[in-house]
This record gives structure tokens, C-alpha cells and sequence, in this order.
């Protein structure tokens, strides 16, 4: 399992979560952090890394309504239609280059 | 981000022979590092634990070189490339064996070294080397050998705002300031931004009393200008895509593990 839920957060709804994602690190949680924070109902997206030597981090989501988990959800979507888009952009982009 | 797009590099060397006075490892070492020209993309991860490897997720090299005494300098040669032959082990000399269906699949010129002339050694008559060579995939975090690229960095665009008209020796002083091409003064000796994109968003200007309250620098937040160095096996936009395709891959799986997690809890909830 690569992602799992931190304990804590059980008595206080579904708008507040911390989940552990292995084998990650700033790349994926910045990236998803910045997306997640533009959000409307979005209270708080943070992410951290326990410790440089383990190889894993820490990512909070708070919400004023929205279930947490469905926040992740849209943001890992959002980012990866976002990386799709840079690919084909990039790769037009790189076409039209070569053709000039 | 390039710590992860895979590459080929050599990870095992079988040494059969090595008179020479480089050690073992540290000559297992230095092979390791020289970066080869096979696309990552063509092969696989070789799986863990697997001890032989296949067509799909090897390549086989073999360097086999014997130093020996020139036979024929003449009479006063001092310098070592006269007096004997094969002083220098270089990377060119590292011949490609394929396995199974590989020949036909990859090209001679297209799997090895990145660069002929990488110095592997250097050896005396009598010194031999007799290695077979392992490359396999793998990415920068496991061993920075792997990494495709010399360096990668990215910066945002600097802007430069100029609050007031700046003329004559202050405009000259302004265009020392900053990296050349950045600023321009026109033909009434008057400076104007040129082009931000080059300047290397040093704070010289603000030495200066007498224009440092013309300038505004900054730099616009969304605009970022990559900078790939491809070690040489793949092209640097090649490894900006796969970068970015691995980035998404990532999402893909980490949202398909959530699909079944988010299924699993709401079955758990039913129960309840």
C-alpha cells in the first residue's frame, strides 16, 4: 500500500485528514500542494517530510465542508490532466520549434 | 524531478583479468560512471531478485585489452604513446556483445558509450584487462550514475522596472550593472530595459547612489525557465517529457490505490 491515513482524525469528521504516502518526496508533494491550496473550500494543504532518511511524507488536508479524501482525489486528477496538458503544449511548442 | 527518469549505465562488472595497477573496484567504478548512449525507453527495469538478465533489460559489454611494447619506434622515443602500445584504455574500446534478439533491435552505434574518449586507464607492457560488462536501467536515486542529465535547474524570470528616466554616465553605470544585452540606452542616451531574461539578477544597481532608486527588480512568479544538460543518451526534451509523464504516472497510481481504498472504507461503513 502506497498511501494510508494517519490516525487522530477520527472524531473530527471527514474534513480533516493527514495522509502518509511512501516512497515520495517534494516532487509529488509540492506540486500537489500548490494545486490543492488554490482550492475553494480548502482551510489548510501542507505537506512534510518526517525525515530526510525515510523515504516517505506526511500530507494534511483541512476543509471547511468537503470530505478530505475527496480534496486528495480531485488534486492528484487536476495535476495529472495538468501534466498532460504540459505534454502536449510542450510537444507543439517543440514542433513548431524545429519547423522555424 | 530528474532524479527520476531512468537511464542505462553499466552496474556490473565481471572481472576476469585486471593486471593493471588501478584496482578492482575502483575500476568497476569508473566504468560504471561513463554514461551510455542506449535508450532508456526501449528497455525495462530489470525485475529484483533476477539474477541473469534478458534481451529486454541488459546490455553486454566486454573490454579486452593487453599493453604491450612498440615494436617499431625509433631509437630515442621517450614519450609513452611511442614506446608502447594500448598505454591508454579508452571507452571506444569497449565492444557490444547482443544477446538473443538484440542486433537486430539496437544499432552498434546507438548502444555504447556516449563518448569515445573517456579515459578508463592506463596500463604498462604486461598490464591486462580482460572484463565483461553489465549495463542495466535504473534512476538517479538509486545511483546518481543513472541520472540523465549533467545538471538541471530552472529559475523564474527576472523583471525589471525602471521608476524614472536615467540618462548620460548614469545610464552607462546602469548597463554595467547588469549582465550584457539586459539593458539598452537609445539614441538619446536614454537607458531602457532590453531584455530581463538574460540578467543574472545580481544587486549591483543597488551600490549605486545615484541610480539605485530607479530600479525595481523582480521577478514574475509564474514564469519559470528550465534549464536540461542531457548527459547524452537522450535528448534534453526528451527528458523534460518523460519527467513529466512520470510525474503523472505517479498521480494515476496513487488515485487508483485511492479508488480502491475509498471503496474498501465505504464497504466497511456499510457493514457498520
Amino acid at each position: 500500500m502506497k498511501i494510508s491515513e494517519l490516525p487522530g482524525d477520527e472524531s473530527s469528521g471527514l474534513t480533516c485528514r493527514t495522509y502518509v504516502i511512501q516512497n515520495e518526496s517534494h516532487t509529488l508533494g509540492n506540486a500537489l500542494k500548490c494545486l490543492i491550496d488554490r482550492y475553494e473550500d480548502v482551510q489548510f494543504c501542507g505537506y512534510t517530510l518526517p525525515h530526510p532518511a525515510e523515504s516517505k511524507i506526511h500530507f494534511r488536508i483541512q476543509t471547511h465542508e468537503t470530505p478530505a479524501l475527496e480534496v486528495l482525489k480531485r488534486g492528484l486528477h487536476d495535476l495529472q490532466k495538468l501534466c498532460n496538458h504540459t505534454l502536449n503544449l510542450f510537444e507543439k511548442e517543440v514542433k513548431e520549434f524545429n519547423k522555424t | 524531478m530528474l532524479s527520476e527518469v531512468p537511464s542505462m549505465a553499466i552496474e556490473k562488472v565481471m572481472i576476469k583479468n585486471n593486471t593493471s595497477i588501478i584496482q578492482d573496484e575502483i575500476l568497476a567504478h569508473r566504468l560504471g560512471l561513463i554514461p551510455l548512449k542506449a535508450d532508456p525507453r526501449l528497455f525495462e527495469y530489470r525485475p529484483e531478485g533476477a539474477v541473469e538478465g534478458t534481451e529486454f533489460d541488459t546490455l553486454e559489454f566486454s573490454l579486452k585489452v593487453r599493453c604491450s611494447h612498440n615494436k617499431v619506434q625509433t631509437k630515442d622515443s621517450f614519450r609513452p604513446e611511442d614506446l608502447y602500445e594500448n598505454h591508454s584504455v579508452y571507452s571506444s574500446q569497449i565492444k557490444w556483445n547482443p544477446i538473443g534478439n538484440q542486433a537486430s533491435v539496437h544499432k552498434d552505434i546507438d548502444v555504447g558509450p556516449v563518448h569515445g574518449d573517456i579515459l578508463i586507464s592506463k596500463m604498462r607492457p604486461g598490464h591486462e584487462l580482460d572484463l565483461n560488462l553489465v549495463a542495466v536501467k535504473g534512476i538517479g536515486k538509486d545511483h546518481a550514475k543513472f541520472s540523465p542529465v549533467a545538471t538541471a535547474t530552472y529559475r523564474l524570470l527576472p523583471e525589471i522596472t525602471l521608476t524614472r528616466e536615467v540618462n548620460g554616465s548614469d545610464a552607462a553605470l546602469l548597463q554595467t550593472c547588469f549582465s550584457p544585452g539586459v539593458i539598452g540606452i537609445d539614441s538619446n542616451g536614454c537607458a531602457y530595459v532590453k531584455d530581463a531574461r538574460y540578467d543574472s539578477c545580481s544587486r549591483n544597481v543597488f551600490r549605486y547612489e545615484s541610480i539605485k532608486d530607479a530600479v525595481i527588480l523582480t521577478r514574475i512568479r509564474d514564469h519559470f525557465i528550465f534549464n536540461v544538460e542531457s548527459v547524452g543518451a537522450l535528448p534534453s526534451q526528451a527528458i523534460f517529457v518523460e519527467s513529466v509523464k512520470i510525474l503523472r504516472d505517479k498521480c494515476k497510481t496513487l488515485l487508483d490505490e485511492l479508488q480502491q481504498f475509498y471503496h474498501s472504507s465505504s464497504i466497511t461503513h456499510v457493514n457498520k
